[in-house]
């Protein structure tokens, strides 16, 4: 069965580093994209055009977003009972020691950096493919609903 | 960036104080030599039991020179005081809350899976049963926590 991620982010060449670097790691993953906080929560709740939004297995988040930022998506995830559940992990390029205390009081699953070097990009999205997707015991979609 | 201060501010992050909460001396034995293979800089504090977790993590009696663990790796079944009730407190707890607390456990039941994400575990585990499956894990654990991931900060979260 397919994972189905969902991806927060605001740049369309990050956007398509993850899309390729997923694909070249694992051809199993729905990759859903939502460009800002206020798109992304739409998904989440399934509002709108999103009534048919898949449940994400896993979400990959940035920080600094327009509309609302990932800061607050954050915040929303994580005080949603429904939602709190689904692992989300924050993609970033903000090193402020202060934006990684924030996301762990937060209760994001865990605060990585994204790498200016494209061989580095592609090297952190496998190494998030390989500890999530096979490593990692993720909720199963009926039970956490 | 001058060459010295990169090489101030790796030493000053150079040791990951990881805490094991674990039961079973087998286990604790393995993680304690797969550490060893893979990273000579961490730390290893283990914890047989939640009660004994708790009192670390709060620096209470003999543990009152406890460091603080850059990193949780939690058992659920555990005696006195079972890993979910550990869990809860560590997430409950506004000081203890950001340490990344990664449950390793036997159990696949999807309810354990669930509750410990619902209690905001940072991560699940199975821990494998084959000998070489465990260290192939407890290297993912270094490469991917240890190594890729931010860890809070010491200083402002201690």
């Amino acid at each position: 069965m397919p994972m189905e991620v969902l991806l927060i982010e605001d740049s369309p060449g990050d956007v398509r580093l993850t899309q390729e670097a997923f694909r070249d790691a694992n051809t199993y993953i729905h990759l859903h994209v939502a460009t800002d906080g206020v798109a992304a929560m739409a998904f989440l709740r399934r509002e709108g055009v999103h009534s048919q939004a898949p449940r994400p297995d896993f979400i990959v988040l940035d920080l600094n977003l327009p509309k609302m930022d990932g800061r607050e998506a954050l915040a929303h995830i994580k005080e949603d009972y429904d939602l709190k559940t689904i692992p989300t992990i924050i993609l970033t390029t903000s090193e402020a020691e202060a934006d990684i205390l924030k996301s762990y009081q937060l209760q994001a699953n865990c605060y990585l950096n994204k790498p200016v070097r494209l061989d580095a990009f592609e090297t952190i999205v496998k190494s998030i493919n390989h500890f999530w997707m096979t490593m990692a015991k993720l909720p199963t979609q009926a039970i956490s609903e | 960036m001058s060459p010295e201060l990169i090489k101030d501010s790796e030493d000053r992050n150079m040791f990951r104080e990881v805490f094991l909460v674990e039961d079973s001396p087998g286990d604790v034995r393995l993680t304690r030599e797969a550490f060893r293979d893979v990273n000579t800089s961490v730390h290893l504090h283990v914890a047989t039991d939640g009660v004994e977790a708790m009192a670390f993590l709060r620096r209470e009696g003999a543990y009152v020179h406890a460091p603080r663990p850059d990193f949780i790796l939690l058992d659920l079944n555990l005696p006195k005081m079972d890993g979910r009730e550990v869990l809860a407190r560590i997430k409950k707890d506004d000081s203890l809350k950001t340490i990344p607390t990664v449950i390793l456990t036997t159990s696949e039941a999807e309810a354990d899976v669930a509750n410990s994400y619902r209690l905001q575990a940072n991560c699940y585990l199975n821990k494998p049963v084959r000998f070489d499956a465990f260290e192939s894990l407890v290297k993912s654990i270094n490469d991917f926590w240890l190594t890729k991931v931010k860890l809070p900060p010491q200083a402002q979260s201690g």
